[in-house]
């Protein structure tokens, strides 16, 4: 096993943890904009799909698949934050105090 | 740049991103985190440009994020909030589609100079393939079924386990060969396996159900983006697609918890296939008959109550009836009225969508109370208004040992001094089951479109 995949899998350990805490604090009232949140976050493949795309290809059809995959990491991405942010920008506390 | 000044940089958005999720703990700062998230992944995408092996392929890589941009913004923007559960299944499917796509890309690489590929970069790759495939295919699917395109109900037939099992099986076991042998159309069998299997995973799910499927895919995709990073030896796809595979998981063992049920039963017990009432409730419901009310009578019952708790689910969004609740709530302030929403976990079609609806109506996020803080305050409460919601107000959750959904923490509105239900006719709820509150002395059913009948209540209220 290479140095590099131990070093690897520690973060991945790490970041297995680090996730389970951060979200464990997360309330109910926040989970759809929790879940399309971490939607958008995965969308982070987005930079494996760059990565394929810029490598020299063998052929026109891998190009297409890689073009296909930057299309769809893309919408993930874009999509994900911005229906995020549209629900977050709804929460609001009541404007003022006095209406109990 | 070289990889490790890449992955320096790439430092940036780890902590971007764990901020993001850090800050989503209260709706105070919570869109804040999202746009901090949002910076970090813009930030990663910028990196990735200057890195050493993207040499070429400007113009498409150009045209595909403008292409998937517009599609994304298009997307995201038009959406109803309704429709929450379904744009996540869909956003959630193409980013596992991307993930099995760049695996494929880097395997023809190897493939095509004859090379060999170790086991930890083969077991990486097909792991992202297999996994990302499949929940591409198994988002489409929940999506289809929210969006009933497919059918809602548990699609059935004999030996179903045992050939999907055999299949997932069998998509393992070509993973394994197309890695051994480098073969490149083994590795599109398997990837053709994978998605059939995500297929006939989901079918027999029932849609009331498709929230959890659709969380442990959220998780699966963030574990097909962390492979993806093995593949690419890129620690930001690692941390970034394990945060996710984290939460996701989380987010799943949650849910199957509100609902009282096992993951595992969510997801091979074909929940909600029974459409019958089962014989206990039926016994339960003869004898008894249903009180049948007027929009007048609510009026004046609520305008002279001294505390008023509204639950709030999914007929209340379907009828778009948000802004008449959050009207007739006002109105009741006015007067001096306690009002309280009461929110199920699952209230809506996933957890905190009811949140996000009435946020949308305006209702601060103050009057909205969880199940536990609210369930002790029932037997104080004058009247419970009950407006679209059905399965999570159903006391045989509590009683009835025989039903399917006992167990399940439900809204103790039957221990509320009146309860209101407006609902279109006595048909059941997601679930298909029967609900003896409708029964109740205590309970008075108002047949009409949950708007019309805010509306009705409104003019009344204001008329007492």
């Amino acid at each position: 096993m290479s140095a590099q995949l131990v070093t690897e899998l520690t973060i991945l350990i790490l970041a297995a943890f680090v996730g389970f805490e951060v979200i464990s604090k997360v309330p109910t009232l926040l989970h759809t904009p929790l879940m399309s949140g971490t939607n958008a976050i995965h969308g982070i493949v987005i930079v494996g799909g760059i990565i394929v795309m810029g490598a020299p290809h063998p052929g026109f059809f891998m190009r297409l698949v890689s073009f296909a995959a930057v299309i769809l990491a893309t919408a993930n991405v874009v999509g994900g934050f911005v229906v995020t942010d549209r629900m977050l920008e709804m929460f609001k506390k009541r404007p003022d105090e006095d209406a109990s | 740049m070289s990889q490790s000044t890449a992955n320096l940089l790439y430092l940036i958005t780890i902590a971007a991103f764990i901020l993001a999720l850090r800050f989503l703990s209260s709706p105070r700062h919570a869109r804040l985190g999202v746009q901090i998230g949002a910076a970090g992944m813009l930030w990663a995408v910028l990196v990735t440009f200057f890195k050493d092996e993207v040499v070429t392929g400007w113009w498409w890589t150009a045209a595909g994020i403008a292409i998937g941009s517009v599609v994304g913004v298009v997307g995201a923007r038009k959406v109803k909030m309704t429709a929450m559960p379904q744009m996540v299944a869909l956003f959630n499917g193409v980013g596992g589609g991307a993930a099995a796509l760049i695996s494929l890309v880097e395997f023809h690489g190897v493939w095509a100079h004859a090379g060999h590929v170790g086991a930890e970069r083969g077991i990486s790759t097909a792991f992202s393939a297999l996994i990302g495939s499949l929940s591409f295919a198994g988002s489409m699917i929940a999506f289809g079924k929210l969006q009933e395109l497919v059918s809602g109900r548990p699609i059935t037939y004999p030996g179903q386990q045992i050939g999907n099992a055999l299949l997932f099986a069998g998509a393992i076991a070509l993973g394994a060969v197309a890695m051994a042998a480098v073969s490149f159309w083994l590795l599109i069998a398997m990837i053709g396996a994978a998605v059939l299997f995500g297929i006939v995973f989901v079918l027999p799910i029932g849609g009331a159900d498709m929230p959890v499927v659709i969380s442990m895919l959220n998780a699966f995709t963030g574990l097909a983006a962390a492979a993806t990073g093995f593949v690419l030896h890129s620690n930001v796809l690692i941390v970034s697609g394990m945060l996710v595979g984290a939460s996701g998981t989380l987010l799943t063992l949650m849910m199957a918890r509100a609902m009282n049920r096992s993951v595992a039963n969510v997801l091979f017990g074909a929940f909600g296939k029974v459409v019958a009432a089962p014989a206990g409730a039926e016994a339960d419901s003869d004898g008894a008959s249903v009180r049948s009310t007027t929009a007048d009578d609510v009026a004046v019952m609520l305008a002279y109550a001294r505390r008023v708790v509204f639950v709030p689910g999914y007929g209340l969004a379907v009828a778009q009836a948000q802004h008449d609740v959050r009207t007739l709530a006002e109105l009741l302030q006015a007067r001096g009225v306690d009002v309280r929403y009461a929110i199920h976990p699952v209230a809506g079609r996933m957890p905190g969508h009811m949140n996000v609806l009435l946020a949308e109506a305006n209702v601060p996020y103050d009057e909205l109370y969880e199940m536990e803080s609210i369930n002790p305050e029932f037997p104080q409460t004058d009247v419970a208004v009950i407006v679209g919601a059905n399965d999570v107000v159903n006391p045989s959750a509590r009683n009835q040992p025989g039903s399917p959904i006992y167990g399940m923490p439900i809204l103790d509105v039957d221990k509320s001094q009146n309860v209101v239900v407006i609902k279109r006719s006595m048909s059941p709820g997601f679930a298909g089951i029967d609900n003896p509150l409708f029964y109740d002395p205590k309970t008075v059913m108002l047949f009409d479109d949950a708007k019309a009948a805010l509306e009705k209540i409104v003019a009344a209220v204001k008329s007492v």
